[in-house]
């Protein structure tokens, strides 16, 4: 590199790319939806999610208030049925998941959005930084993600900010490995140097140069931690430990009911077929986007789809 | 290889020690591996502790108040204070149970007033078992059909296999069980028991029936990530020089996949199924609980549920553990099948 950059050039450059990559999210997603997999994947989505918003204005029945009788057979007044206390099923499944759906969608933006930032640090300022926080990354590591969300709620209780909280945490060391491992070679590539050279504050480089070139790699992560949100949420309920009953939840449905399965078992099948169809669709939108930003076929990317690690401590 | 080690520790001064240190690490690549490895995974497990002391006991509010809730008296109070030495700082809280969990007393449960590790001790046999079955059965099966799925690339299998794959991923570990049991015990058919509690004292093995649905229920949860990088990575070796070499030799289509191709794509594979076996580690808590399985994963929901302070620690510094040295594990049996990455070194 000479040592008398081209401003000027390299300002043009910039400005071309960025305004390029402003866009480029809107055409990975709208490339993800018309692949036959991404439509798939954002109907199902869709349908679920719809449910969640709709379904609560649309209730027939009171959520916590007794109709039927406890596991009664499903009848014109409930159509699925009667559940444990004998409250509405199809009431409950209506007014169960909006919560799952928020509660999950704010950790999963807590949790990528801190990994995100600590894995750009980390390759941006390498050396010491990069140090500290990769080895702060492998003791958070070794929690299994809902075995952290117990630990957390443990002592405090379930609280919803609790469990976002816990949640968004034990993402965030594996969106990180992941950042850092794509931002390394990022951060060696000629347009960041070039910034760099015109003393702009690595604040700024780090938010609009190295970030603009891993949107793609963000926009999996954030897909594949939606996905594992809903799984822990929906499993920390499924426990007795996630947000606390009266109010529904479809995983907190699917434990007090499974003692009825024999008389009444739509009381299950139904709450745990709207998380599988969601966690399905989700997961494969996902898989969508990463064949359409990526291109998944060797090994190496499997592995980030399969489970957001990539294989960096192999060498 | 010796003069290079000289060489390279002459600038460190004459330190015979290290000197030797470095050629004995050059040597035996593999043990020096395991021991910087282990020690770096023991400095891990330490600050692991400190993570799960700060959120069991170092919580803003008085834990003690945490754990009696609406059963607190004064005495209960001072009792429960002094069981779990509250009223010292947190510095010496940490340091008197540090000491206690290094001389291998882990405290006594808040539930029953038994020592935690007399408690657990069963139950870690139970869930080893559950653990150790379904990772074996999980990656013979995935193995196989990645096998299968990447000699018929692109064909109806290899299309139905990845799809199904892809729809298992996405699955919680309760919604499997709970088909599972819909399916095979309590609503269509009813050939294996609902539930798997095994009565205290007794070996998991003496109930092969018990242990079907757990085991499957996890088996299957780990079996498409398994069966993803299997048919990746065998694609990739067919793909490669030394297979269309032995191809152009004449040599068995059959002989190919098996003794170059396969080999060659173990390591990633291996990877990928020491991943799953730390997945695992979480994986049982759920599906514990499911099938009332006394191990140490529906321990955990229980000791959590009673705010057992003492076996919260021990359990979740068990299970921390047990990531940090199967990841060590995992990396030692990768090496040791590559034989490229043996001879860089």
């Amino acid at each position: 590199m000479s040592s008398q950059p081209d401003i000027g050039a390299i300002t043009a450059l910039r400005k071309s790319r960025t305004l390029g990559s402003r866009r480029e999210w809107l055409v990975i997603l709208n490339r993800a939806a018309r692949s036959r997999r991404g439509a798939i994947g954002l109907m199902l989505t869709g349908l679920v999610v719809l449910l969640a918003i709709v379904g609560p204005v649309t209730a027939p029945h009171s959520d916590v208030g007794p109709v039927t009788a406890a596991f009664a057979t499903p009848s014109s007044a409930a159509p699925l049925g009667g559940d444990v206390l004998g409250r509405d099923v199809l009431t409950r499944v209506l007014t169960g998941g909006w919560e799952l759906l928020t509660i999950a969608a704010a950790a999963t933006a807590l949790g990528v959005s801190a990994g995100v930032a600590l894995g750009i640090a980390a390759a941006y300022y390498r050396r010491w930084a990069d140090g500290i926080i990769m080895r702060i990354v492998d003791v958070f590591l070794a929690f299994p993600q809902l075995v952290f969300a117990l630990l957390l709620v443990s002592i405090l209780g379930p609280k919803s900010w609790l469990i976002i909280v816990a949640v968004g945490i034990s993402h965030t060391p594996q969106v990180a490995r992941v950042l850092r491992s794509v931002a390394l070679d990022v951060c060696e590539r000629d347009y960041v140097k070039a910034v760099e050279l015109m003393d702009t504050p690595s604040r700024k480089v780090m938010a609009g140069e190295i970030l603009p070139n891993l949107l793609s790699v963000v926009m999996v992560e954030l897909g594949l931690r939606f996905t594992y949100s809903i799984l822990i949420i929906a499993g920390l309920s499924f426990l007795g430990l996630g947000v606390q009953p009266p109010a529904a939840n479809w995983g907190l449905m699917i434990n007090e009911n499974r003692i009825g399965l024999v008389v009444n078992p739509w009381a299950v099948i139904v709450p745990a077929g709207l998380i599988a169809v969601l966690t399905i669709g989700l997961n494969t939108f996902t898989d969508a986007i990463a064949r359409a930003s990526l291109g998944v076929d060797r090994p190496a990317e499997e592995m980030v789809m399969a489970t957001g690690i990539i294989l960096d401590r192999s060498a | 290889m010796t003069t290079a080690a000289q060489q390279q520790s002459a600038g460190s001064g004459p330190d015979g020690a290290r000197r030797s240190v470095r050629a004995w690490s050059l040597r035996h690549p593999v043990a020096s591996m395991v021991v910087v490895r282990t020690l770096l995974g023991v400095l891990t497990l330490f600050a692991v502790s400190i993570v799960i002391f700060a959120a069991t006991q170092a919580l803003p509010g008085n834990a003690a108040y945490a754990v009696l809730g609406h059963s607190a008296t004064p005495q209960r109070l001072q009792a429960l204070e002094a069981q779990l030495h509250l009223n010292r700082s947190l510095p010496s809280q940490y340091g008197i149970w540090m000491s206690g969990v290094l001389k291998g007393n882990f405290g006594t449960s808040l539930a029953n007033g038994q020592p935690v590790s007399s408690l657990i001790g069963p139950r870690l046999v139970n869930s080893a078992v559950l653990v150790i079955g379904a990772g074996l059965i999980g990656s013979l099966f995935a193995g196989g059909l990645g096998l299968i799925a990447a000699t018929r690339r692109d064909k109806l299998f290899d299309h139905i296999a990845s799809v199904v794959a892809l729809t298992i991923t996405a699955l919680p570990e309760f919604v499997v069980a709970i088909a599972l049991v819909i399916v095979f015990a309590v609503n269509t058919l009813h050939v294996l028991p609902a539930v798997s509690s095994i009565p205290q004292g007794t070996s998991p093995l003496s109930d092969l029936n018990a242990l079907v649905l757990p085991i499957a229920t996890l088996a299957l949860v780990i079996a498409p990530y398994i069966f993803r990088m299997a048919r990746g990575a065998i694609i990739e070796a067919l793909a490669s020089d030394y297979v269309e070499m032995a191809e152009l030799k004449g040599i068995s289509r059959k002989r190919v996949l098996l003794i170059h191709a396969l080999p060659n794509s173990l390591p990633p594979v291996i990877q990928v199924i020491g991943l799953n076996l730390l997945y695992l580690a979480g994986g049982i808590v759920v599906v514990e609980y499911v099938f009332n399985y006394p191990g140490i994963g529906a321990a955990l929901v229980d000791a959590v549920s009673n705010r057992d302070i003492p076996t919260i620690q021990f359990l979740v510094l068990i299970m921390a553990a047990f990531y940090v040295f199967v990841n060590i594990g995992t990396d030692v049996v990768t090496l040791l099948a590559s034989p490229r990455r043996r001879a860089a070194r």
